[in-house]
């Protein structure tokens, strides 16, 4: 796994565009928006056991 | 006291012949038999065939006095076309089906995904071919009437069970009242709702879903090819799904889910039903052609099994067996390979050529493949019919996604049935050079076919006990001695000499049920010429062999074969154990 990461700066980009596209997909859509983006970054990762470690450290702390 | 209807039923495009019921006071009495099988549908029907080709008689009890009502199972498999043509109804189904290997699946109005089912030039039949149950148990009905071994009684229904260690006592209902039947052993392929497994109180394993479909069958002229046409939350039936399949005689099937919450009542209602179907109509651009109902029913998928498909003296096979969805064509075309699997198993028994305990690995290699096929359909259940908000979602999102991102449209595939490979079966030789090959059909793997010339194709030579392939230009002595022996001892064994190049002229085998009749002649040469049937099967040198069950899968192969391992393989086969 590429442990490099994002920098600070990346990080805040990101940030604030999922936070603008949750905000513009609206309430009803915001669901089914994240499930597509999930499945578009397991694709990109190309590793399902990576990404199922991700869906269990998301799961933490709910 | 039974009484099945004897009205034909109605049907727009089938005209259904009624039957004479068989009864007990018109015939002497009953001896015991070797094999009574309950439910004349098509997966019983091929049982009590493949039985009679291993020379075993059975009685066919039918509990109605006519096929079945509609088109139910529509969609045959190339490998249940080549059990059929081992029961000899093949040509027929082939003359009127329609043949085919495309699906589409569509979303907001887009082919999001385009299913090609491979078709090679070695095979005789397509990947699918699409034919009303009713022509098909028709041509299974004519073959059952026309072989002197089976007794179809109609208007029979099996009413109680009682079994002991060596047969079975069974209660069989008629319009005279009952009358008792005893049998060495009984097949239970009574269907869906088997009265037998209620009677012997089986329980059934797996899951059930809450998706319900209707299944509505009509008339219409739509100038559409046969291909299967799926479609995904359409605006008129937002969220479900819908499903369509051409039939013979402009006939179409419309399968559609249900609203959350609709009752089948409420589904199958003729105004709802209309009002649909002219919706799905408008859908796909034919809008307004008139139409004609036939046959509707709600369906939903479960994914059943038993766990067991023996229960003493009684052998469950089909439906009654296992429940499976409709989504993949896996009811009947599951059931073919039941009956094919158990029908030589009980014909090398009953004719004394193999114990009761080989009928162990009957269960074990079709529940074993019942459970595989659970696995493969219960995804694409889940796709079709999300039973929980997180599989919606993530469906509702590859939905979304197909329209532009190509990686997610396989999800799309609906894992169509095929034959299932019996890898780990007791029967697959020990001894053998199995692991040798780099290719061919491995340890119980169906065969594969071979285009040998015009209409002339390797599975048109096979069947009916075991052959034995020897590919090069002559059967070693030792071997031919050890054919003889079990050949005298009653088993069904052939030997096909698999030459490179010209060699004697092929024989024709007889493709019915009357083939039993060639085996134990010398071997039968067949030339390959063009060396398809070499790269099909993996064979790079003369003197290798494949060995293959009655059922046509591979139980041994050797790169060479002698005497000591075909007897070891053979003794194998025959029981289960290892010699």
């Amino acid at each position: 796994m590429n442990t490099t990461g994002l920098t600070i700066g990346g990080l805040e980009t990101a940030y604030d565009q999922l936070a603008t596209a949750i905000d513009a997909v609206g309430e009803d859509k915001s669901e089914l928006f994240l499930v597509k983006l999930a499945l578009l970054a397991a694709q990109q990762l190309g590793d399902e056991a990576v990404f199922g470690d991700l869906i269990e450290r998301a799961q933490k702390d709910l | 006291m039974h009484q099945p209807t004897t009205e034909p039923r109605r049907s727009i495009y089938y005209d259904y012949k009624i039957h004479q019921p068989w009864l007990a006071s018109q015939h002497g009495p009953q001896q015991r038999h070797k094999v009574v099988i309950a439910g004349g549908g098509p997966v019983g029907m091929t049982a009590a065939l493949e039985l009679a080709r291993h020379g075993v008689p059975c009685v066919l009890l039918e509990s109605e006095l006519q096929v079945s009502e509609g088109s139910r199972a529509i969609v045959f498999t190339r490998r249940s076309m080549e059990i059929l043509q081992q029961v000899g109804v093949a040509d027929r189904v082939t003359q009127h089906g329609l043949p085919w290997r495309f699906g589409n699946s569509f979303y907001r109005g887009q082919r999001v995904f385009r299913m090609e089912a491979p078709q090679d030039d070695n095979d005789r039949f397509w990947p699918m071919i699409n034919l009303q149950q009713q022509f098909l148990e028709e041509f299974l009905v004519d073959a059952c009437e026309a072989n002197p071994l089976i007794e179809l009684r109609w208007g029979n229904r099996v009413t109680g069970l009682v079994q002991h260690a060596d047969h079975a006592v069974v209660e069989v209902d008629t319009t005279e009242g009952p009358y008792t039947l005893e049998t060495e052993w009984l097949v239970a392929s009574d269907g869906a709702r088997s009265g037998i497994r209620t009677l012997l109180d089986l329980k059934l394993e797996g899951a059930s879903y809450e998706g319900k479909f209707v299944i509505a069958d009509i008339r219409i002229d739509l100038p559409l090819p046969t291909e299967r046409l799926a479609f995904f939350d359409p605006e008129w039936n937002p969220r479900n799904t819908v499903l369509m399949h051409r039939e013979p005689l402009n006939i179409w099937r419309v399968d559609y889910q249900l609203p959350e919450g609709e009752t089948p009542e409420q589904a199958l209602d003729p105004e709802s039903l209309k009002t649909r179907i002219n919706a799905q109509l408008e859908l796909i651009g034919h809008g307004g052609k008139p139409w004609e109902m036939d046959w509707c029913s709600v369906y939903s998928a479960r994914t059943l099994t038993l766990p067991d498909y023996r229960a003493g003296r009684t052998l469950f096979i089909g439906d009654a067996a296992h429940l499976l969805p409709i989504f993949g064509v896996r009811g009947a075309n599951t059931g073919f390979q039941d009956a094919q699997a158990l029908g030589w198993r009980l014909g090398l028994i009953c004719s004394g050529q193999a114990p009761e305990s080989l009928l162990a690995s009957y269960s074990a290699e079709r529940v074993g493949a019942a459970w595989e096929i659970i696995d493969e359909a219960g995804k694409s259940t889940r796709f079709m019919t999300p039973p929980s908000r997180g599989f919606r979602l993530l469906r509702d999102a590859v939905l979304s996604l197909s329209l532009t991102e190509a990686f997610v449209r396989p999800l799309y595939h609906w894992r169509t049935s095929r034959p299932h490979e019996y890898s780990g079966s007791a029967l697959n030789s020990a001894g053998d050079d199995n692991a040798l090959f780099q290719s061919g059909p491995a340890h119980g793997a169906p065969p594969a076919n071979v285009r040998l010339g015009t209409d002339d194709f390797l599975l048109d030579h096979l069947g009916g006990g075991f052959d034995l392939l020897v590919f090069g230009s002559t059967v070693p002595a030792d071997v031919q001695a050890a054919v003889k022996a079990w050949q005298a001892k009653g088993l069904k064994l052939r030997v096909l000499l698999i030459t490179p190049s010209g060699g004697s002229a092929p024989l024709r085998a007889n493709d019915s049920a009357a083939g039993a009749a060639s085996h134990n002649a010398s071997a039968i040469h067949l030339s390959d010429t063009e060396g398809r049937a070499r790269a099909r099967w993996g064979v790079r040198t003369d003197d290798a062999a494949y060995l293959l069950r009655p059922d046509q899968h591979v139980c041994a192969r050797w790169m060479t074969l002698d005497a000591h391992r075909l007897n070891a393989a053979l003794k194998q086969a025959t029981s289960g154990v290892a010699p």
